[in-house]
């Protein structure tokens, strides 16, 4: 018998069996991707409710926006959501740009949309190894992870960050792409697309992940526009909506790409979507490539856009607009923008409201993954709780983007 | 666990040295890391363990999900005023001999997040043996501080590592110190006395002699 | 850089014209700027206009973006808003409503009937703010710890908080 005493607000109430319980999945579990709670009430195996409770990774970033520049911004939302930081970083900066009004070079696009999409495929690689382990496939975890090494050497040789790059900057990029990356991303993307094949190979038409996935978690058409489901999630219950479509940014209008939608808004449909969806960014990074001509890479707004370092040390104008852009940053007129993206869990919109002054009034980021997991009680009662995992992994929820 | 407590019991005053080794070789060969991945820390955690920087091949094999079945933390990420408590109490959990890593600016800390929401540091909540600075840092930082944690190990004695009852642990210790080892075994530090918390790794060591 | 239209100098656009034409007590003000519109809606009849907002035809807005809530500071008169994003899934457009509260007076009738997924977004703009949503099923702190004190994202709550972390 153990000594220990139950310590007093935890009183012992005499009740009678039942077959009910509640218990607390989390905040330190191996396969709730981070740091959520569930709470789930448990009839027998069933889960009769089921409440997610965060804040465990609450960071106060938006308060931390509005005492940084918006340039200072920027690193702040490498973390947001952690594994498609440069999709927040697209999002920040294209709403300093919308309230700016800046027009955006060429190549500065194309190169957004490149490596943009080359995060988006990290991010489904992610999200294809972690869901698979908690499913119970190993293997597949380490191939993945394989893939996604070569796609971080690309963008740690574009931008100096593996994980946090803050490529992007309002106005353009912090600086064009080293010599020899086509070439390798070129290698990178001429081999992707056996790889997606040996993905198909380990699971789809394995029996064990088929029954594990179909039929579970399902939403329907109407539930999901409802409770706010964007991305893959709205996707795979047979909603045709992808930003990139509904309000093209970027240049995305001059791609020719599908949007992949499943019917069924189960599991497995949205596995389906996000599988097809590798494929559509493979098609679109490709395009990008092709299209990449020389040209500058920073918008011509010398008040805003950090001048390059060569003109910096030989220009007393680019000096100057150089130290007063670091020391005291750029003001931003009065107002207030919604910047919407298609990010890969979903529609990432940011709001930045403005008063004129060189940082921001109120900056609020619209996670997709915090709307995403809001809906995961309308999937998951009725459901076992070992479908449970699966659910989760199939919203494909970054904590960071919810807890901010 | 028992043959230590047994050994400090009984004799107190006998020198372990071989027994030190032998024990301190299969602790830090076999170092299982508790899962603690909170944030972008993790990410880079999980890239450590895979194939291209596989943390396994020093012994760090599985990442046990269960606390008491673990020996080292590695608290990866941002820890918020909601998740401290769960934190400590995972620590708790944990039997000696245990030991900390904190992985990245934000678990040093506080990182980039000077505000309400982030603890300004993990040690503020539990003793820390290694710190890594970097945000993220590469998978490569972490397994150079797996094999720091390993040299460190190794300087240890058997009668340090007691297991004491929960709440005697929870008293002594204080957040912000570390367990200190009395530097009793044959292999003496050679450290000098202002830097109390870096070890000379063996690599170092032999640059210097 | 470009020019910004000003508030209320261009054209309408069709769609405030038709709402105009409907319900014009539904709207306080409207303003056009970087390509977007806004619609300052009196708070009694938020409920009413984002209902018909959702079902009209010609707006169709059935999917809500994102509620945020803002701050304009300490000493401003209205001091808070609230901004309610709307999107349409099938025409692809997107307005903003705007409701506009005094610092004593932080009640907004709550839109959670109309779109479900303004549970959390609610409950997150009152855990930052202070707003109290009426007619929400379950208002309670969702990102702060539940024993929290204040509302962080108001302009008087300091960057690092009242007291340092301590275990005790």
């Amino acid at each position: 018998m153990s000594s220990a005493t139950i310590p007093p607000q935890f009183e012992i109430v005499d009740q009678p069996l039942d077959t009910q319980m509640t218990i607390s999945m989390g905040p330190q579990h191996p396969s709730t991707h981070g740091v959520l709670r569930l709470e789930l009430v448990l009839d027998g195996e069933m889960v009769v409710k089921a409440t997610p409770d965060i804040g465990y990774l609450h960071t106060g970033m938006e308060k931390l926006f509005e005492y940084k520049k918006y340039q200072q911004g920027i690193v702040i939302t490498d973390r947001m959501d952690y594994l498609n930081p440069l999709g927040n970083n697209l999002a920040y900066v294209m709403a300093g740009e919308k309230l700016l009004g800046l027009e955006i070079p060429e190549r500065a696009q194309v190169i957004r949309v490149l490596m943009c999409e080359l995060q988006r495929i990290a991010s489904h690689l992610v999200w294809l190894g972690t869901h698979a382990l908690d499913i119970g496939a190993m293997t597949v975890f380490f191939y993945c992870f394989r893939e996604r090494e070569k796609i971080m050497n690309l963008i740690e040789a574009a931008s100096g960050g593996r994980l946090t790059p803050s490529y992007f900057r309002i106005g353009g990029l912090m600086m064009d792409l080293p010599a020899g990356f086509e070439h390798r991303c070129k290698q990178f993307l001429d081999h992707f697309l056996k790889a997606v094949d040996e993905f198909h190979t380990l699971l789809s038409g394995n029996r064990i992940f088929q029954r594990r996935t179909q039929g579970i978690g399902k939403i329907s058409a109407e539930d999901a526009i409802d409770w706010g489901l964007s991305g893959p999630c709205l996707r795979g219950s047979g909603i045709n909506l992808d930003i990139r479509r509904a309000n093209p940014y970027s240049g995305y209008e001059n791609y020719d790409f599908e949007v992949p939608t499943e019917p069924d808004g189960d599991v497995w449909a949205r596995y389906m979507v996000r599988m097809r969806e590798l494929k559509e960014s493979h098609k679109i990074a490709t395009q990008a490539l092709a299209r990449l001509q020389p040209g500058p890479v920073k918008a011509d707004a010398p008040k805003v856009v950090l001048p390059d370092r060569e003109a910096m040390k030989s220009h007393m104008d680019a000096l100057i607009h150089h130290f007063l852009i670091v020391a005291e940053g750029f003001d931003v007129p009065a107002g207030e923008v919604y910047q919407p993206i298609e990010a890969s869990k979903g529609e990432l919109g940011v709001y930045m409201k403005s008063d004129g002054g060189p940082k921001p009034n109120r900056v609020h980021f619209r996670g997709p993954s915090f709307v995403n997991l809001s809906a995961l009680p309308v999937m998951s009662e009725g459901e076992m709780v070992a479908d449970i995992v699966a659910i989760i992994g199939s919203l494909d929820v970054v904590l960071g983007e919810i807890d901010r | 666990m028992g043959l230590e407590n047994v050994i400090a019991e009984a004799l107190p005053e006998v020198l372990t040295t071989r027994l030190d080794s032998l024990i301190n070789w299969a602790r830090k060969s076999s170092l299982w890391p508790a899962t603690f991945g909170l944030a972008c820390c993790a990410i880079e955690m999980m890239n450590a363990t895979t194939s291209r920087n596989d943390l396994a091949r020093f012994g760090a094999e599985v990442f046990r999900a269960s606390p008491r079945q673990a020996d080292v933390m590695i608290v990866s990420g941002r820890v918020s005023r909601k998740m401290a408590p769960v934190l400590r109490r995972i620590y708790d959990q944990m039997p000696e001999p245990k030991w900390v890593i904190s992985m990245g600016a934000c678990a040093t800390s506080g990182g980039v997040f000077d505000n309400y929401a982030i603890v300004q540091g993990v040690d503020k909540i539990v003793p820390v043996d290694v710190y890594i600075p970097g945000c993220p840092p590469r998978p490569e930082m972490l397994i150079h501080a797996v094999m720091m944690l390993q040299d460190k190990v190794m300087k240890e004695s058997v009668r340090d590592r007691r297991d004491i009852p929960e709440e005697e642990a929870r008293e002594a210790v204080v957040p912000g110190t570390l367990p200190v080892t009395d530097g009793s075994t044959a292999r003496q530090n050679t450290l000098p006395e202002s830097r109390p918390y870096t070890i000379a790794s063996r690599h170092e060591r032999r640059r210097s002699s | 850089m470009q020019e910004q239209p000003s508030v209320s100098e261009t054209t309408p656009s069709p769609l405030v014209t038709a709402l105009q034409h409907e319900h014009p007590e539904w709207i306080g003000e409207v303003i056009y700027a970087f390509g977007e519109t806004t619609i300052i809606v009196p708070r009694e009849h938020l409920v009413a206009a984002c209902s018909f907002l959702k079902t009209w035809p010609e707006g169709h807005f059935n999917f809500l973006a994102d509620i945020c809530g803002a701050d304009r500071g300490v000493e401003e008169e209205p001091r808070f808003e609230v901004n309610y994003h709307l999107f349409s899934t099938t025409k692809y457009h997107r307005v903003r409503l705007k409701v506009l509260l005094n610092e004593e007076d932080t009640h907004v009738p709550s839109v959670t009937g109309v779109w479900k997924t303004a549970n959390w977004h609610e409950r997150e703009t009152f855990d930052m703010f202070g707003v109290i949503f009426d007619g929400h099923p379950d208002l309670r702190r969702i990102l702060l710890p539940d024993d929290w004190q204040g509302h962080a994202l108001r302009k008087d709550f300091p960057l690092r908080g009242y007291e340092p972390y301590s275990l005790k």
